[in-house]
């Protein structure tokens, strides 16, 4: 039942009304919604509101008529991607044991650290004087690019030319949750809206009935940063990330109660929508007819959801390709501490690469993985570079590699920007907070902000590139640093959307994702 | 000023867009213009200096009018000679304003505006919101219906007596209204039941509970800490403290003053300082590895900004890193404020220092008893041991004193014996020393040597033990005897069976005898009284001749813990014989007492709440603040000190300001923002949108308020009405404006579509806390508990996932698990789902208001969430109850839900629902069941709004007593019962029941 099947009679002054409810809506707050974005909130806004862009030309470009500094005039640029997939290992993997090859550590490994190591510098756990640390796995030149990966990487060594490696991205936090909030919502601070918000908010999803933004864990944690990594902030509520369960309701709440089959939840809407158009002729609210279309589109969410969300329908060679397992609830999704559970053949964070094929194929415009468990420091059993980092690889390898190879044989890699990475990187010397010494199971790198590996791949990225060089250590970019604005600023570009006017008025300033000034810049050299 | 339609409908629709008058209408600086030069000028032409283009302000009309090298930027009356309009207009894209590359741009209404202004004689005006306030004349009614005039329109009749009831506690207290209020109100609507109606409800506790949620939202409020770990904190008697306020109504201007600097104020009360509170919902990070520093600074931040979005509605956020662009705040204006806040002790530190105990009556009573106890028997032990030691040097028989012939130290300490055989330490303090004493001793027998640590006195007047004042302790680190040979050579005595009457823990008095120096005996925390230890020769020595010893006492632990006043025995009893003074039994019974006494009130201290408040540091400790550039706390600028913004009004003379002026200025009734920013407040939360919609924002890019004569009086209401927010709120109820039908006429819906200036009744949807507490009550669940801990009703399982935190979620039963929303645990990084999804904050910054919305989302979980179901299982036991048809158990439910008469039409589509129900589950029993148990239909909740004469739930199908029980006529009442959950729930999912009517 939709407002357009609705009897009730509308004058003209109603229906305007209607209309002007809803463009106030988007406009209080302060926010200005285009045109593209005005047809889709949530997996699709009421059908009455597409009648209102056909209606009223105002509503076609709300900022033509707001004086605000960088008021967003759509469309704003030529999308290259239209879809996003961000894979974030939180704790933040070793640069240096999987992308970034130092040799040199080699000739200095287990010597103190030089002093320009440590000079000024703040860590989170380091004390005194460390001891540098060779890479702990052998690097070899893969595909026609001669990418040096790790011995880590064996099925993401085959798809490396589809990748664009980022050696030089920085930050300027180093701890967890900050930099988690930095690199996801620009800002170390709480309270911001994430890159994913901020994408469905300027592009809506293509979905009616599914969120546009999709976030499913992995790795038996919430990452550090908490819920606020996929928070919509300042932005409307709706633009928050839907996080998506492979156990229990897909989505919180989204099951039937026990005993409400579809037939009776159908019945039951049905009686909803008569009394709810009965009370619309009596009170003449437009949110009424909203409301409605909301609980038609919440039954359509229920069917579709657990549709796209089951891998069952995957045929043998698609999840063999992933290493998924459909219904695998693996048991470090319940442990106190999921790192004693870690097993190499754990496929969760494969089933939740397989899912966001599934997800983006159906329209989703932006999915976030995050998977827990790459704090490598070394001072206590399971989050150790020598044991368990191989561990983590083995469980994401042949995922990411069977994600980029699905993706690409399906046609959808040149729309979709896949990235990964994590909030920072690890540092060239040995942690020494709890053991000075070098130990099996014990080998661990500290925070490491300055220069870490990144890579993009599809939609609009130049495949099978290196873009950065760091230093012989590793430790400091020394050619094409990338700052995370400068990242966030060029994923938003891809996107179609200028990241210098996607800007949201809130507290008196025009918040944007790259942050108040200007400083992050699109990094022209990588794009196709 | 009239506005015109057109005019209206676009101030309506984009909020803070300019308005492009019609030709004949007079240009108003502060609406028309300010937001233009705002928007496009200000950023390089306005207050920061830092990034100011050619020196050149417009926001300043003496610069903007002043000659320059190329003209006049702004020439009164003569647009054409203004500098500012030839650059505008210019095609030259070098010369053109806004330049090009600021992606800035005016449109050509906007240019015109700015021709007008500046034909009409380019008046500058003060910005609105700080002009003072216009005094109080006339009604509240008189300002819309002025509002509503010139759109032809004028306020609707009133709503139906039982819909105001409703409006009327939804809106106060967030909660349906009692039967008998609507009952009562139905039968008599005068003015004066409706006054009467309007105490009552004021006067309800569950008034502060409502009204608590807008500052829980403004503070931040939370009950975890936030960032990775998130662990839990103690924030709760401050969310009570505001509700009590509430309903005391204490006046604003004293609830600023406690929440910001009650601990400034020496005749503060403990619930004064619970009020300090406010400031301590600050997030703190925990995670391992953090510079406390970074996080001490960002909570200070964070209770500036705070501090200046609450009370005065503006942001101070972009003054971190530069003068604001837009409202005169500078960046130094910004840390002079910073600074003020900058004095108060807590650091980030993980036990969230500093705290206020908050002990029950019952514990404070517990504590008082087992303090009485520990003084007394603490004075019983002083006393048992102070007889003991007399008993025991009155008896001085056992020990003999030894009389030294030499006494040395290796390191510059001075060493005097006194008649009493005690050496004393004097002179230089090294940080170690070693003390080696040279006596004679007659002949006998020597079979045990005693050493006493007795106390100095220190200048301070305390006493102690060692001859660091500063921690009065020693450290034994080896006690070596030696007896002297005819030689001249030493041969050393072996002591064994070391015992000490106070051994420090990991420092007993054995290790004096370890021959390890970095080991030793110490007696801290007991370094104030005189200890005593016993060391026997393993063989006894029997002198025949007057014989020398050599004591040696190494003291390496450094710091300058060495012994004061030290005295050594020997004697020649058998060593059993030999007893510490402390080994008397009744010394030892009061000592194991004093013990436990002290493990109880530890026990104690952890079991009693303690709430994080302010504190300011004592002024030897103040702290200096510097600027920091770019918001960067390790990149300082120049050092500021503490004090109030210019442009506000008048600032306290005080010469180095204090919290205490910060809350003084902000309730100073000079200052226009304070009052404005409240009463819009207090405005939005009855009639849904404030005056001033950006409710946060009254600064140039806040949004202009509609009908503003309105806004300054309800805002010189409050602040003239004794800043009490129930006369505030009083006033505004009383109203015909607020009494109005929601339901708007043709005319209203074309010439008010947002219903900006009231054309009727607001309707929006109810606020997440007041849905669920709503559909609680009415379900008969709700429990009337007021305050304490917060609460964990059900939520899906598996949500709780914090990195290293191992705090878990168990769904409450019993009443707990239908408490009012405000009562929900709040965990900052995940918090309560249901809530969320109908746009309840996080508490991680101050929030000024919500902004609704309306999603599938929220159909889900009124539809879906276990506690829905419980409230409609709740809802169709109050339906079944009597012996009623089904047509009128439905008007029953529909009545409990919406207080209002129900038409026999609208009960039809629910009788057909429940009807298919009933089929239905008597085709599927299993899922009748499965339904019944999920609402739990048949358990016994509090129902507590259960009216007395209520039966139990009845089925339409009864099974006779002592019957045989029939399975069918149960699954037949099990699928009534059912189909009843089926349309309750219905009922809570109505619009209607999810509006503010």
């Amino acid at each position: 039942m939709t407002a357009h099947s609705n009897k009730t009679p509308f004058t003209p002054a109603r229906r305007e009304a209607l209309f002007q409810t809803r463009r106030q809506f988007f406009a209080s707050g302060g926010f200005s919604l285009g045109a593209v974005a005005l047809g889709s909130l949530l997996g699709g806004a009421a059908p009455h509101l597409a009648r209102a862009r056909e209606t009223s030309p105002a509503a076609n470009d709300p900022a033509a008529s707001d004086p605000r500094p960088g008021a967003r005039p759509l469309p704003m640029l030529p999308p290259r991607a239209k879809r996003v997939i961000y894979l974030h290992m939180a704790g933040s993997p070793s640069q240096l044991d999987l992308f970034d090859y130092k040799p040199e550590l080699n000739r200095l490994h287990l010597q103190d650290a030089p002093p320009s190591f440590l000079e000024g510098k703040r860590f989170a756990f380091i004390k005194g004087v460390p001891k540098v640390l060779a890479p702990q796995f052998a690097f070899a030149q893969q595909g026609q690019s001669g990418q040096w990966l790790s011995e880590l990487w064996p099925n993401l060594s085959r798809v490396v030319d589809r990748l664009c490696l980022i050696r030089t991205v920085h930050t300027d936090q180093f701890n967890h949750a900050p930099a988690q909030l930095f690199v996801h919502t620009g800002s170390p601070r709480l309270g911001n809206a994430s890159l994913g918000a901020w994408a469905t908010y300027g592009l809506g999803s293509e979905n009616d009935n599914l969120p546009g933004f999709v976030v499913l864990l992995s790795g038996g944690k919430t990452p550090d940063g908490g819920k606020s990594l996929w928070g919509s902030g300042f932005l409307p509520s709706v633009y928050q990330g839907v996080q998506c369960r492979t156990t229990d309701d897909p989505v919180l709440y989204l099951g039937d109660p026990r005993g409400i089959d579809r037939g009776l939840r159908r019945d039951m809407l049905d009686t909803l929508a008569e009394m709810n158009r009965a009370e619309f002729a009596r009170g003449a609210d437009p949110e009424t007819l909203t409301r409605i279309a909301q609980y038609e589109l919440a039954y359509r969410m229920q069917l579709a959801v657990p549709r796209v969300m089951n891998l069952a329908e995957e045929p043998e060679h698609i999840l063999r390709l992933y290493g998924a397992q459909p219904g695998f609830v693996s048991p470090a999704e319940s442990a106190d501490d999921p790192r004693v559970l870690y097993r190499g053949d754990d496929p969760t964070f494969a089933n939740n690469c397989l899912l966001a094929r599934r997800l983006i194929e159906n329209g989703v415009r932006f999915v976030q993985l995050y998977d827990w468990g790459w704090d490598h420091h070394g001072s206590s059993p399971g989050e150790s570079i020598d044991e368990t980092l191989p561990i983590k690889c083995q469980q994401v390898d042949r995922a990411i590699a069977g994600l980029l190879t699905d993706l690409e044989q399906r046609g959808l890699l040149d729309e979709t920007l896949v990235i990964w990475g994590g909030e920072f990187g690890r540092t060239p010397m040995l942690q020494n907070n709890v053991r000075s010494d070098f130990k099996k199971g014990f080998v661990g790198r500290d925070h490491h902000p300055f220069a870490y590996t990144m890579w993009l791949a599809g939609g609009g990225v130049k495949p099978g590139l290196a873009y950065g060089r760091t230093d012989e250590f590793g430790y400091y970019p020394v050619e094409n640093p990338v700052g995370i604005r400068d990242l966030q600023a060029t994923v938003l570009h891809l996107l179609g959307l200028d990241p210098y006017r996607l800007n949201f008025l809130s507290q008196g300033l025009n918040q944007r994702l790259i942050g108040p000034s200007d400083e992050g810049q699109v990094l022209r050299e990588i794009l196709a | 000023m009239k506005p015109t339609l057109f005019h209206l409908l676009v101030v309506a629709c984009v909020g803070l867009a300019f308005r492009p008058c019609a030709a004949a209408e007079p240009i108003e600086f502060a609406r028309d213009i300010l937001p233009i030069l705002s928007a496009n000028c200000y950023a390089c032409h306005g207050p920061d200096e830092a990034d100011r283009q050619a020196g050149l302000r417009l926001d300043l009309p003496e610069q903007a009018r002043r000659a320059r090298e190329a003209g006049t930027p702004v020439v009164p009356g003569q647009p054409a000679l203004s500098l500012v309009m030839q650059r505008i207009e210019t095609a030259d894209p070098d010369l053109r304003m806004p330049p090009p590359s600021s992606n800035k741009s005016l449109k050509p209404a906007q240019v015109e505006l700015l021709r007008r202004w500046i034909e009409a004689g380019a008046e500058w005006q003060q910005h609105w919101s700080f002009a003072p306030l216009a005094p109080r004349a006339g009604k509240l009614d008189d300002h819309v219906r002025a509002g509503l005039a010139p759109l032809g329109l004028d306020l609707r009749p009133r709503a139906a007596p039982q819909t105001l009831v409703r409006r009327l506690s939804l809106d106060l207290l967030g909660l349906p209204p009692e039967r008998a209020w609507v009952e009562e109100f139905a039968a008599d609507s005068s003015d004066a039941a409706w006054d009467r109606l309007v105490d009552r409800v004021l006067a309800s506790p569950a008034f502060g509970e409502h009204w608590a949620r807008m500052w829980l939202d403004l503070s931040r409020y939370a009950d975890t800490k936030g960032y990775e770990k998130d662990l839990g904190r103690t924030m709760w008697p401050w969310r009570d403290w505001v509700v009590r306020a509430l309903n005391d109504d204490l006046p604003l201007d004293r609830f600023t003053r406690l929440q910001l600097a009650a601990d400034l104020d020496p005749t503060a009360t403990t619930d004064d300082l619970i009020a300090t509170a406010f400031h301590r919902n600050t997030m703190s990070n925990d995670e391992g590895g953090t510079d406390d520093e970074e996080f001490r600074v960002a909570a200070v931040k964070d209770r500036v900004d705070t501090t200046v979005q609450v009370w005065m509605g503006l942001t101070m956020g972009c003054a971190k890193c530069h003068s604001h662009k837009y409202d005169p705040l500078s960046q130094t204006d910004y840390y002079r404020l910073f600074a003020i806040f900058n004095q108060t002790e807590d650091a980030d530190r993980f036990d969230d220092h500093p705290r206020l105990e908050l002990p029950s009556a019952d514990q404070q009573c517990r504590r008082d008893e087992v303090r009485r106890e520990l003084e007394q028997r603490q004075a019983e032990l002083t006393a048992a041991r102070e007889q003991a030691k007399q008993a025991d040097e009155a008896a001085a028989g056992p020990w003999r004193k030894l009389d030294f012939e030499r006494l040395s130290a290796a390191h510059g300490t001075e060493l005097k014996q006194t008649a009493e055989g005690v050496v004393e330490a004097t002179g230089p303090r090294p940080e170690q020393e070693v003390y080696t004493f040279e006596a004679r001793l007659a002949p006998g027998r020597q079979t045990a040597l005693r050493l006493d640590a007795l106390t100095a006195p220190f200048p301070d007047g305390q006493v102690g033990v060692g001859r660091n004042s500063a921690d009065p302790n020693f450290v034994l680190s080896e006690l070596r005897v030696e007896r002297r040979n005819a030689d001249g050579t030493y041969t050393p005595i072996e002591l064994v069976n070391a015992r000490a009457d106070y051994s420090q823990p990991n420092w007993p008095v054995a290790a004096a005898l370890d021959g390890d120096t970095k080991t030793g005996w110490a007696v801290s925390p007991r370094s104030r009284e005189q200890r005593t230890a016993l060391f026997d020769l393993k063989q006894p020595l029997e002198l025949t001749e007057p014989t020398s010893l050599r004591f040696t006492l190494a003291q390496h632990y450094g710091q300058g813990l060495v012994l004061a006043r030290v005295r050594l025995r020997t004697s020649g009893e058998p060593v059993e014989k030999l007893t510490l003074p402390d080994s008397n039994p009744a010394v030892t019974r009061l000592q194991e007492t004093v013990a436990a006494l002290q493990k109880s009130a530890q026990a104690l201290a952890q079991e009693i709440d303690q709430l994080p408040v302010l504190k300011e540091l004592p002024s030897d400790r103040r702290r200096a603040t510097h600027l920091h550039k770019r918001g960067n706390f390790r990149d300082l600028g120049e050092e500021v000190a503490p004090g109030l913004p210019a442009g506000f009004g008048p600032r306290p003379p005080a010469e180095r300001p204090t919290r205490v002026d910060v809350a003084t200025w902000l309730v100073n009734a000079d200052n226009p923002l304070t009052p404005r920013v409240w009463a819009n407040r207090v405005w939005a939360r009855l009639q849904g949108v404030g005056l001033v919609e950006t409710e946060e924002d009254f600064g140039a890019l806040g949004s202009w308020p509609v009908n503003r004569p309105l806004l300054d009086w309800l805002a010189a209401s409050y602040r003239d009405g004794g800043w009490s927010l129930k006369r505030l709120i009083r006033e505004i109820v009383r109203s015909e404006a607020y009494r109005q039908s929601s339901v708007p006429s043709e005319a209203a819906l074309a010439a008010d579509p947002q219903n900006r200036w009231l054309s009727r009744g607001p309707r929006y949807r109810l606020s997440a806390e007041v849905i669920r507490d709503q559909a609680l009550a009415v379900g008969g669940l709700l429990s009337d508990k007021v305050g304490g801990p917060p609460v964990m009703p059900p939520q899906p399982a598996g949500l709780w996932r914090s990195t290293y935190n191992g705090r878990k979620w168990i769904d409450a039963e019993g009443p707990d698990r239908y408490r009012r929303g405000l009562y929900t645990y709040l965990k900052r990084t995940t918090p309560y789902p249901s809530l969320v999804l109908f746009d309840g904050g996080s508490g991680e910054v101050c929030q000024v208001r919500r902004i609704r919305t309306n999603t599938p989302l929220q159909a889900l979980v009124t539809l879906n969430d276990p506690v829905y179901l419980e409230a409609a299982g709740g809802l169709a036991r109050r339906m079944l109850a009597g012996d009623h048809s089904p047509a009128e158990r439905l008007r029953t439910g529909l009545q409990l839900a919406l207080q209002r008469p129900v038409d026999d039409a609208e009960l039809a589509p629910l009788l057909r629902l429940w009807q298919k129900g009933v089929a239905r589950f008597q085709a599927a029993p299993a899922q009748a069941t499965a339904l019944l148990e999920t609402s739990r239909f048949h358990a016994t909740g509090p129902l507590a709004l259960l009216p007395a004469s209520d039966t139990p739930p009845k089925a339409a199908a009864p099974v006779p007593k002592n019957a045989p029980i029939d399975a069918q006529a149960k699954a037949n009442a099990d699928a009534q019962s059912a189909a009843w959950v089926l349309v309750a729930s219905t009922i809570l999912n109505l619009d209607e029941f999810l509006t503010r009517p």
